[in-house]
């Protein structure tokens, strides 16, 4: 009996669960997933929580519902992973043997990197969104805020979800316009990018909307210290900026079996291979998700779209041919742009996000780099799909691979 | 695309100032661009201009952080060093690639 272990059993790690189960044959091929936690949080709707759009048991379901049978789910913690001797060592002390490991990871909010964010003021008036416990503090924050100067911050790149910060203030226009108290709240967006978002195209339409919802947008700040006594944000330049309120996106790394099992940079991602998804390390060793340090987007788009890839070629390895998939660093976002509207980017490594519809020509119906009604209802839609194909590896009718299908090339 | 002489030699840019062939480059050609954005080399200037030529070399990617970790400057003193967006200068300045950030 050969053995494949998964560490992790997020979004990657699930996905791959399915497509490994349905891929090899229960005789000869055991699976094992293993994760500390049990519940598995749809992340994407973290960003309603603030707003009062999804509450907590929006989010919720039970990891074990979406690990098919056949595949040993084992809640444990592990300590590190042995490339050298093909084994994964939980913090217990148990030895597991493995013929093919998948690194699954993913990558986690540490506030404790940035000086003056923990503390007194931690979710009192510093939130960050992209926990469960952040987003529910800053919905209870907002409820009886009555307004003043909202900051937010994005620490370091890269991060997981790249347009959820840019999301973020544009719901909370919206939110404080209904609540009536839009000119009571200044809203400031700082990033140590040179603009809202990295590619041309993109950034002018992002930028556009932040300009026309009044939003102050401060860049090429790269945060050293949060000072929680005066309520300012400092940069390594000595720029500050003064906040009532700060919500944070914050440093992002990888997790720490990572560091411990020296796979990792300096953020703890491993170094994988962009095309295959194989570990530069070691050849029976794939990552896939938020873990790997490809030069993608840390989103569960990617993970999706690349997961084809790397079932593709981890069954070329288990057969002993030559790695024949390439992944194409194929992403796609909705942005959530609030009152009901929604942008769309879709892009890869080659491909900036362009303009056009997606996923068909003419006939969308989602509108790339526009804003509409129907891109909301697709983002809506999506919880859905995630809990319901994405996770279980259904089809899904969209291609793995970025098509020029529908984009205007100028 | 922009033509500019630096050193005594003519090349050309890129719409952002980069260079377009970056085999052009030398120090006095740093010196100048440098000079362009305000900004007298010292050698500590240049420590940091060869370890970002030499990670480039070796096909890493430039981030400020594993610049402050390099052991030459921390974060701190490489903008000191290149006041602003010190990334985008000191790469200028190096006669390298505007660097990617991939978010």
């Amino acid at each position: 009996m050969k053995k494949i272990i998964i560490v992790g059993a997020g979004t990657a790690g699930t996905l791959m669960a399915n497509k490994l189960r349905k891929a090899l044959s229960v005789k000869d091929w055991s699976i094992t997933i293993i994760d500390k936690y049990k519940i598995h949080y749809y992340q994407p709707g973290f960003l309603f929580i603030p707003f009062g759009t999804y509450s907590e048991k929006d989010v919720i379901k039970q990891k074990s519902q979406f690990i098919p049978s056949g595949v040993e789910l084992l809640y444990a913690d592990v300590d590190r992973i042995d490339g050298q001797n093909n084994q994964v060592i939980l913090v217990d002390g148990k030895i597991l043997d493995y013929d093919y490991l998948v690194i699954a990871t993913g990558t986690q909010t540490r506030p404790d990197e940035t000086p003056g964010l923990l503390g007194d003021n931690w979710y009192k008036n510093i939130f960050d969104f992209y926990t469960i416990e952040g987003a529910l503090a800053l919905h209870k924050f907002f409820e009886s805020w009555q307004g003043g100067t909202l900051v937010v911050s994005i620490t370091e790149i890269p991060f997981k979800c790249p347009v959820a910060p840019l999301e973020f203030v544009f719901l909370a226009d919206a939110y404080f316009t209904k609540r009536g108290i839009r000119d009571k709240v200044k809203i400031i967006y700082t990033t140590p990018m040179s603009g809202a978002f990295t590619k041309p195209k993109a950034t002018a339409f992002l930028g556009n909307l932040l300009k026309e919802k009044n939003i102050e947008l401060v860049p090429d700040f790269y945060i050293e210290e949060v000072d929680s006594e005066n309520k300012t944000v400092r940069s390594y330049d000595g720029r500050e900026v003064a906040y009532d309120c700060l919500t944070v996106i914050p440093m992002n790394m990888g997790d720490e079996v990572i560091a411990r099992s020296g796979l990792g940079d300096d953020m703890n991602y491993v170094a994988t291979d962009k095309n295959t998804l194989r570990s530069i390390a070691f050849e029976n060793i794939f990552v896939l998700g938020d873990a790997t340090n490809i030069p993608a987007s840390k989103a569960g788009s990617v993970a999706h779209f690349a997961g084809e890839t790397l079932i593709g070629n981890m069954l070329d390895a288990i057969n002993g041919r030559p790695l024949s998939h390439s992944f194409d660093g194929h992403a796609n976002c909705y942005i959530e742009t609030g009152f009901g509207k929604a942008s769309l980017i879709d892009f890869n490594y080659e491909t900036e996000p362009l303009s056009g519809t997606y996923p068909i020509p003419v006939i969308g119906p989602f509108s790339l780099l526009g804003n509409t009604r129907i891109n909301h209802l697709g983002k809506l839609a999506f919880k859905t799909i995630y809990w319901e194909f994405l996770l279980k590896d259904r089809k899904l009718p969209v291609s793995d691979k970025m098509s020029m299908a529908g984009k205007e090339k100028n | 695309m922009a033509q500019k002489t630096y050193a005594g030699v003519t090349v050309e840019l890129t719409d952002e100032g980069y260079l377009v062939d970056k085999t052009q480059w030398n120090k006095e050609m740093a010196v100048d661009i440098a000079q362009e954005n305000d900004i007298t080399l010292t050698a500590k200037h240049f420590a940091v201009i060869e370890f970002l030529r030499d990670k480039v070399a070796k096909g890493e990617t430039l981030t400020i952080r594993a610049i402050g970790k390099s052991g030459i400057v921390d974060i701190k003193g490489f903008y000191e060093l290149f006041p602003g967006a010190p990334l985008k200068l000191a790469t200028k300045i190096s006669g390298l690639s505007k660097p990617v950030s991939c978010v």
